[in-house]
């Protein structure tokens, strides 16, 4: 899992049938700092989460288990919104 | 997921059996504003996509979980056609906002 913060959204109309109802959202990922880190990929998202927010992220096939029992083809989902982040200041090598 | 723009296609006589009938189009990948991004790849068609049609890319085992590419031997798939993108603080793109502009 990885944070990110959601900076957009796409609509589209023809989809997979899976991916009906789907929410899906362009998130830039972010490393410890909050600071952007690669590059910007699109998530489903299962939280309700909005423009602007940390979120919490999956990527790979298990991003699909967040919308069981719906079959989405995802591979890369939005598991959680962040409150609150602590980085012990002692350890370095975080990125 | 990824944003990607189709820039060709396919053809493949001799294939596996499970990619028989399976459209195979070349897509780039586009960043947020919609500048190629990255390497191209070949992604299965789902959703009739066509060329220069901006659509959505999923990737890996996730690829397969489609009707279309259920346990065939694929690990990108088009499973969207996008309308518009929103990125907060900049302009919509997409076809979808092209049309509705003067």
């Amino acid at each position: 899992m990885n944070l990110a913060r959601v900076v957009g959204r796409v609509v589209a109309t023809p989809k997979d049938a899976g991916l009906k109802g789907a929410k899906i959202l362009m998130i830039q990922p972010l490393d410890s700092g909050l600071r952007p880190r690669g590059s910007i990929l699109l998530a489903a998202d299962a939280t309700g989460s909005g423009a602007g927010e940390v979120v919490l992220y999956v990527h790979g096939r298990e991003a699909a288990y967040a919308f069981l029992p719906d079959v989405v083809p995802t591979d890369a989902g939005i598991i959680g919104v962040v409150d609150e982040i602590h980085v012990e200041p002692s350890k370095p090598g975080l990125s | 997921m990824y944003l990607a723009r189709i820039v060709g296609t396919v053809v493949a006589t001799r294939k596996d059996d499970r990619l028989e009938g399976c459209k195979l189009l070349l897509v780039q990948p586009l960043d947020e504003k919609g500048g190629p991004e990255g390497k191209c790849a070949v992604a299965v068609d789902t959703v009739q996509a066509g060329s220069g049609d901006v659509v959505l890319v999923v990737t890996g085992s996730s690829a397969r979980m489609t009707s279309r590419t259920k346990d065939s031997p694929v690990d990108a798939a088009i499973v969207g056609i996008i309308d518009t993108v929103a990125v907060d603080g900049a302009r919509s793109w997409g076809p979808a906002v092209a049309e509705r502009a003067p």
